[in-house]
């Protein structure tokens, strides 16, 4: 977990990069609890996202999530890696594993930083 | 977090030492996985896989017409299975539903073994206790004092024989040659650490293998005496591959494929019926009386790309009509397509049929193909 990441509660995370643009992912957390990430759906570049409502969904070998925007926005990019290699949320899921680039404004301000994702997230 | 009142095996503290998520199944607290299902899924294809099934029912059937009330209680015929033999059978309700599906194992010519489904097992311990009312014989629940420990995978056979056969160790009565000759759903009776330990050759993941059964206390010093022996060809493996190996082997899970609202002939299981080699049975007359000619069968399908339809996803013709419904589906981690068991109807179940497979509102084009969708070389 890091420090400059914001969470969602449906266990996202969202990091601005250098160009202002919010990177996705879904947590470390919540790719342990899937298991074996197979397959992954996400929206195509330039659909529009909004926070709290389904942009995709996650599959593994024992189960299908849907995957909440954790932001309102743009799509800009998509993680072609991911779609290729599902199992990156598994072994790098926040870094090589991110999922879409969203254009968007300010941070909802309902998301968690990392200490209050740990103890949302604590057995 | 909510505490439920789940119940857990001998081997829980074995399993959080190992690191593993943890899952409800049928009330009990078990492990999903300790690392990566697929993984784990590989390493009894390719190796082994060391499971804890602690959570299945096991109940002792013993008494002088333990033959005959098996015989009244099950499907299947029980009273000719010889000593040393296991034998799968299915537990019917009177209107010839399944009430669960069973490993019958025969120990003594009055004395068996009946390993139950966790699911099911109050509901078969209940059947049970009521089907031997006009027979001598005991019905005893066995379930808490007795762990099951699965051996599974290509090295199995030399793991357990190494485990159980060697001199120096605290097993006894097993000889490498009684392991060499056991055959498919055989076993044996030795003892570890002197109390009584049973060691068949069964299994639920379409490889070769062995179900232990150990008294609970000595679960955690057999595994991991089997895990010392097996280093690492022996790989811990949670209920996640379980199931997946399982959907490959083409078995069915009870649930799933299997269940009181469905005739046994429509799960391709008529034949576990014996309805010509031994007389009256609970379920008989219904079996016998219902035309399930037109009811939805069993059949296999394979798809391809990535995504899988799963249990409850509507099959279709190609023409949009809706003929069927996904029991068990996965992404097969053999042979990395979808696959799925489903009920369909009747007419539409030659291999090679066409069907679509509703996928979470996107259509996925199948065939029907033979079961197993995978079978050991």
């Amino acid at each position: 977990m890091s420090d400059d990441l914001r969470y969602s509660k449906d266990h996202e995370w969202v990091r601005l990069d250098e160009d202002g643009l919010a990177v996705v992912g879904v947590t470390d957390y919540a790719a342990g609890q899937l298991g074996d990430v197979v397959y992954v759906d996400l929206p195509e570049v330039d659909d529009e996202i909004s926070a709290g409502t389904v942009m995709g969904e996650i599959e593994s070998t024992k189960s299908v999530s849907d995957l909440y925007s954790p932001i309102d926005g743009s799509v800009v990019e998509v993680n072609q890696e991911v779609v290729d290699a599902p199992e990156l949320v598994n072994s790098s899921p926040c870094d090589e594993g991110w999922l879409i680039k969203v254009r968007t404004g300010d941070l909802p301000e309902d998301l968690l930083t990392a200490e209050e994702y740990a103890q949302l997230t604590k057995g | 977090m909510v505490e439920h009142a789940l119940r857990s095996t001998a081997l829980e503290a074995v399993h959080e030492r190992l690191g593993a998520t943890f899952t409800d199944f049928a009330g009990w607290r078990m492990p999903v996985r300790y690392g990566s299902d697929l993984a784990e899924h590989a390493a009894v294809r390719e190796s082994a896989g060391l499971f804890d099934l602690s959570h299945m029912g096991e109940i002792r059937i013993e008494g002088p017409q333990a033959p005959e009330a098996l015989d009244h209680a099950f499907a299947g015929k029980i009273s000719t299975v010889s000593v040393g033999r296991a034998k799968y059978t299915l537990l019917l309700t009177e209107s010839g539903g399944v009430i669960d599906d069973v490993i019958v194992y025969r120990r003594a010519e009055d004395r068996y073994l009946v390993v139950a489904n966790a699911s099911n097992a109050a509901a078969d311990l209940a059947a049970l206790q009521e089907r031997r009312a006009d027979f001598d014989v005991e019905v005893i629940d066995a379930s808490a004092e007795t762990a099951l420990i699965a051996v599974q995978g290509p090295a199995s056979a030399e793991i357990i024989t190494g485990a159980l056969t060697v001199e120096g160790t605290e097993a006894a009565g097993i000889t490498e040659a009684d392991i060499d000759a056991l055959g498919y759903y055989r076993f044996l009776e030795g003892t570890y650490r002197g109390a009584e330990l049973l060691v068949a050759r069964t299994g639920y993941t379409g490889e070769d293998g062995f179900e232990l059964y150990v008294r609970a206390e000595l679960a955690p010093s057999l595994w991991d005496h089997l895990t010392a022996v097996g280093g690492q060809k022996l790989t811990p493996c949670g209920l996640a591959c379980r199931d997946t190996l399982r959907l490959e082997a083409g078995m069915p899970l009870y649930g799933n494929e299997l269940g009181t609202e469905l005739h046994p002939a429509q799960s391709g299981l008529g034949k576990v019926v014996a309805l010509k080699s031994k007389g009256d049975f609970v379920g008989r007359s219904a079996v016998e009386s219902t035309d399930t000619s037109e009811l939805p069968v069993l059949v296999g399908l394979a798809a391809q790309g990535r995504r899988a339809a799963r249990a409850g996803a509507v099959v279709r013709t190609t023409d949009g009509t809706e003929v069927g419904t996904v029991s068990s589906g996965a992404l097969s981690p053999t042979l990395g397509h979808p696959i799925a068991m489903a009920f369909v109807r009747p007419d539409l179940t030659a291999v090679g049929t066409e069907l679509v497979l509703d996928v979470r509102g996107k259509d996925l084009p199948a065939r029907v193909v033979d079961l197993p969708f995978y079978s050991r070389s």
